[in-house]
């Protein structure tokens, strides 16, 4: 199985972000691989530990954006490749998702493509279907379980969550896929494979090496980030002597206030 | 003349989301600005039905395109069918759902344009949309447009336009539309156990359900269950119990933190929050939830907040309208009793 997991580089989930003068900050939180592409290494690592062959990251971000990939190498991946022009700057998912097209078609011949089900900064969840149909491949989105894989066939099934329940699709390989948490467990790094990582060259490709001569041009602006209007509570604490009095006082708070 | 503003109406076994009449709704509004009539799009193997309901929603008129292959919504085909319909459209907007992510991306690929998921807010300026939608799990917001290319491609998030009233006395054109089907090429090959219930995005109640759930020493698990970790989940399930009567009572949605989903108390697809769902009901009760800060990155936007927690220093009364300090197995039997006689 020769499998591409796509990674992207995100604030720790735990930082406390905030808009100062129109750019994001997140104070001192470290950078890290998006939360949900750990699951999506995971499984490529555990995929290529049933049926054999090699995974290869791939992220698409400023140079000094290797933190993804060095995490996905110490994981166990067996190659990770950083994507990185100043032409790339600032696209939008229709332009990254051609990027990324290009760069797994220069990888070669993959039999999956595994993604995230969406990142946690930006937060589209759409840049992996993108990238399914600029290079033909059916896309499962939300998977929560593979069912079956048959590399020789050319066959997966997988198990998918809608909002309405799970679901059972097959279809052919060559495949891309976005994974949910259920999917699985990710390791933790062993030893070697940080002190591995650590050493590693990762190879940045720019965009003459990937044949992208056209220029790219976002469709979609984002021209001002905004806080949150702040949310003005005070929270009115229910007082009693028993827990059917508190009951009953917040029932019929509730009733004035006319949420119920 | 203006253009059209076409709406996917994304469905599931025969029944559209209410997101979808809440995307015509909204394109009504944006008719008023845009000028055009509104178009909803059907497509489907049998979608007569839901066509004649947009236009009591509110489309001027319907396309519908009906064919035995498209029983099972499948990304290739649906996008297909959908960017020849809206190829020439200025605006298309969509619910937010898992099929129509995979919609909205292709159809976006296949025209050459822009998509916006997940809106909040919407405006026009200069016969474009600025959008707004949240990003950071919604500890930010972008504005977000897409001044050139077209169609603009929305994806509006559940609850966050109102529903229309349907009106049968509306009347419009409902036309079926001859588009080559292309084969799909994955298949549906079975759907697990469906969920009953409402679901999470669409309640305008929500109760859910924390760590705090397992909390009841009192309460002794049945001899057979003798193992530590499934009397714990057993205990939690005894919780469980008390925030699904409250839900029913309201006609709510069971929702549940990360802590109780990790520790097998509910299946994931309850979870709210950053790696959960992201929800906007007009109440949510959150029982032995501490508040930590991905969770309250899924329900902050909940219209009000209560919160029964036992420890009164615990972060989510920062977030709410109304708390309760106490024990959860305290609180909610008398107050689901209370409500219940309203
Ligand atoms: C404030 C703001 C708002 C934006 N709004 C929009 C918008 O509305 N529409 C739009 O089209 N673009 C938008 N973008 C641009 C978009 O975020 C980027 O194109 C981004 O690289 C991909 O989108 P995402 O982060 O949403 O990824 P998602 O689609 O949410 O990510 C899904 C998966 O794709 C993979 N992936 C994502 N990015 C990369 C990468 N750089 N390298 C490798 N793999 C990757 C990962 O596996 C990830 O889990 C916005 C950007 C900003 C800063
Ligand atoms: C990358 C990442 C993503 C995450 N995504 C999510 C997410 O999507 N959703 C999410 O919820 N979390 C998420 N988390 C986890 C989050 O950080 C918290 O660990 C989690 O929300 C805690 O759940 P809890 O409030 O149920 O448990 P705890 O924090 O343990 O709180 C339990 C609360 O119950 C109270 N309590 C105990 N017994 C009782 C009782 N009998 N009656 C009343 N109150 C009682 C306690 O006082 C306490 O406040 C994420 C974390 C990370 C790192």
């Amino acid at each position: 199985m020769n499998i591409v997991v796509c990674v992207k580089q995100t604030p720790d989930t735990a930082a406390t972000v905030t808009v100062e003068g129109g750019e994001v900050s997140w104070g001192d939180a470290p950078l890290v691989l998006n939360p949900w592409d750990e699951y999506a290494v995971e499984e490529a690592l555990q995929i290529k530990e049933e049926h054999g062959g090699q995974v290869t990251a791939l992220s698409l971000g400023p140079e000094d954006a290797q933190e993804a990939l060095k995490q996905s190498l110490a994981m166990g991946c067996d190659q990770a490749i950083l994507i990185s022009d100043p032409a790339f700057a600032g696209l939008d998912t229709l332009q990254v998702s051609k990027v990324l097209a290009a760069a797994i078609e220069k990888v070669g011949d993959p039999d999956l493509v595994l993604f995230g089900r969406s990142s946690v900064d930006s937060d589209t969840g759409i840049t992996g279907t993108q990238v399914a149909r600029r290079l033909g491949f059916p896309s499962l989105i939300l998977v929560s379980k593979v069912v079956s894989l048959d590399p020789a066939g050319g066959k997966i099934e997988v198990e998918r969550m809608l909002e309405e329940g799970r679901q059972q699709v097959a279809g052919p390989l060559p495949a891309v896929l976005s994974v949910v948490k259920e999917i699985n467990e990710p390791r933790y790094p062993s030893f070697m494979g940080i002190r591995k990582a650590s050493k590693a060259e990762i190879p940045i490709w720019s965009g003459a090496d990937l044949g992208i001569s056209d220029d790219l041009s976002a469709a979609v602006h984002w021209p001002e980030i905004i806080a949150p209007p702040k949310i003005e509570t005070e929270v009115e604490m229910i007082e009693g002597d028993t827990a059917e009095e508190k009951a009953k006082k917040l029932a019929q708070r509730l009733a004035e206030e006319k949420v119920i | 003349m203006a253009k059209d503003i076409f709406v996917y109406i994304d469905h599931f076994q025969g029944e559209a989301l209410p997101a979808s009449w809440e995307a015509v709704g909204a394109a009504r509004s944006l008719a008023e600005s845009l000028g055009g009539d509104v178009a909803a799009i059907l497509v489907g193997e049998n979608v007569g039905d839901l066509a004649e309901q947009a236009i009591q929603y509110g489309a001027d008129k319907a396309l519908h395109v009906e064919d035995a292959s498209l029983a099972d919504f499948r990304p290739e085909p649906f996008s297909s069918i959908v960017a020849k319909i809206a190829s020439d459209a200025d605006v298309l907007l969509m619910p937010t759902s898992g099929r129509t992510r995979e919609l909205a991306a292709m159809v976006g690929v296949d025209l050459d344009t822009g998509v916006i998921p997940d809106v909040i807010e919407m405006d026009t300026a200069d016969g474009a949309i600025m959008a707004i939608r949240p990003i950071y799990a919604g500890k930010l917001l972008s504005k977000v447009t897409i001044p050139v290319n077209r169609p603009q491609i929305l994806t509006l998030r559940s609850r966050a336009f109102p529903k229309p009233e349907p009106d049968s006395n509306r009347s419009g054109a409902v036309e079926g539309v001859e588009v080559e089907i292309e084969q799909p090429v994955t298949e549906v090959t079975g759907y697990g156990e469906t969920e009953a219930g409402v679901s999470l995005s669409d309640a305008a109640v929500i109760v859910s359900g924390g760590r705090g759930t397992a909390n009841n020493p009192d309460l002794e698990p049945p001899a057979d269950i003798t193992d530590e970790k499934e009397q714990e989940i057993w205990r939690a399930q005894q919780g469980f119990k008390l925030i699904g009567e409250l839900a029913d009572v309201l006609g709510g949605a069971v929702g549940a933190s990360r802590a109780a989903v990790d520790a097998g108390y509910i299946p994931y697809s309850h979870q709210v929050g950053q790696t959960g769902k992201v929800v906007s009901p007009d109440l949510y009760i959150a029982a032995g939830i501490s508040g930590a800060i991905q969770h309250l990155a899924g329900m902050r936007t909940a219209k009000t907040i209560v919160a029964i927690n036992k420890d009164p220093d615990a972060p989510i009364f920062k977030l709410a309208r109304f708390g309760v300090v106490g024990d959860l197995f305290d609180v909610l039997p008398p107050l689901t009793e209370e409500l219940k006689n309203r």
